[in-house]
């Protein structure tokens, strides 16, 4: 098991990044009137045969033949169904794949969502050739950071240089803190 | 609030000076294993460590990325460090907090931290 959320949300995109996505997506959604958290995390990589997303959840299928276990959407689902919740997953061969879970944002066995930001930036940093896109939304507020807006203004300048990255922690760090204190 | 106007004005003071890193001229390589072993195991915060310590001290020549499972999962955090010439040294076991010793050690000076490596903590 995962100690936090985040570090599902990190293994979990790191299957898009090695489907061959040239985008990711990732969105975080609380609704504490609806007692509600929605973790969605989608690709336009090479996606899933009907026979392979029958299978996804399965730890003791894979498509790598380094080893004979894939554990990130089992320990996924396990996490949402714990939390009283479930596990989607949609592909299509040659679009993508959208995997969305669902959380009781109250249960007790609601594993803490952990340190995101830090998921969000060792994405960026470690594929710096990927474009992601991260929303959080609380409520009706949302945050979003899209790094092809930040490869636009950066004008070759490579999302992980260290300036940057530390740019891109800061952005995470206050644009999160703002999301939630309303500002 | 940080705005994109910030990062506009960041990109300006980069263009000014020399030496913005361009792609592939690295000196050295720093992997860390980040599938579902690693990441488990707390690979995430090591990896951080090793990208706020570069950048604490300057080292814009090192590479720091992520690896699949290297096979080793009983190690874990594993971290794969490439020296010019090649070399890779395995280091086991790593947490955030051995990360300064490794940069200096081995990144700054060129001696890989034995007791820290695979060889060291195989038994």
């Amino acid at each position: 098991m995962m100690q936090e959320l985040s570090m599902n949300i990190l293994d979990v995109a790191e299957n898009s990044v090695r489907a061959g996505a040239s985008l990711v997506e990732i969105t975080i959604d609380e609704q504490p009137a609806e007692d509600l958290l929605t973790i969605e995390i989608s690709d336009n990589g090479c996606g899933m045969s009907p026979e392979q997303l029958k299978n996804a959840a399965d730890p003791f299928f894979t498509t790598r033949n380094t080893r004979k276990v894939g554990l990130g959407l089992p320990f996924f689902k396990m996490a949402a169904e714990l939390a009283g919740g479930k596990m989607d997953i949609r592909s299509s061969i040659g679009k993508g794949t959208v995997i969305t879970a669902y959380f009781v944002r109250s249960s007790i066995d609601l594993m803490p969502l952990g340190d995101i930001n830090e998921t969000i930036c060792t994405l960026i940093h470690c594929n710096p050739q990927i474009d992601f896109i991260y929303r959080r939304r609380f409520e009706d507020s949302e945050m979003i950071l899209d790094t092809r807006e930040f490869r636009r203004i950066l004008e070759g300048i490579e999302l992980n240089d260290p300036k940057v990255s530390k740019f891109i922690r800061d952005f995470l760090a206050e644009n999160t803190s703002d999301l939630f204190t309303g500002r | 609030m940080k705005t994109l106007a910030e990062l506009q004005a960041l990109r300006d003071e980069m263009k000014t000076k020399i030496g913005v890193r361009k792609d592939g001229e690295y000196r050295m390589r720093i992997l860390v294993g980040m599938a579902t072993c690693g990441i488990a195991a707390g690979a995430r915060p090591v990896l951080t460590a090793f990208v706020k310590e570069l950048e604490t001290r300057k080292l814009t020549d090192i590479v720091v990325s992520q690896t699949g499972c290297i096979g080793i999962c009983q190690f874990e955090p594993v971290v794969e460090i490439y020296d010019a010439d090649g070399t890779k040294t395995t280091y086991v076991y790593v947490t955030p907090e051995k990360v300064p010793k490794i940069v200096a050690q081995h990144v700054v000076n060129g001696n890989p931290v034995v007791e820290y490596t695979i060889g060291a903590n195989a038994n």
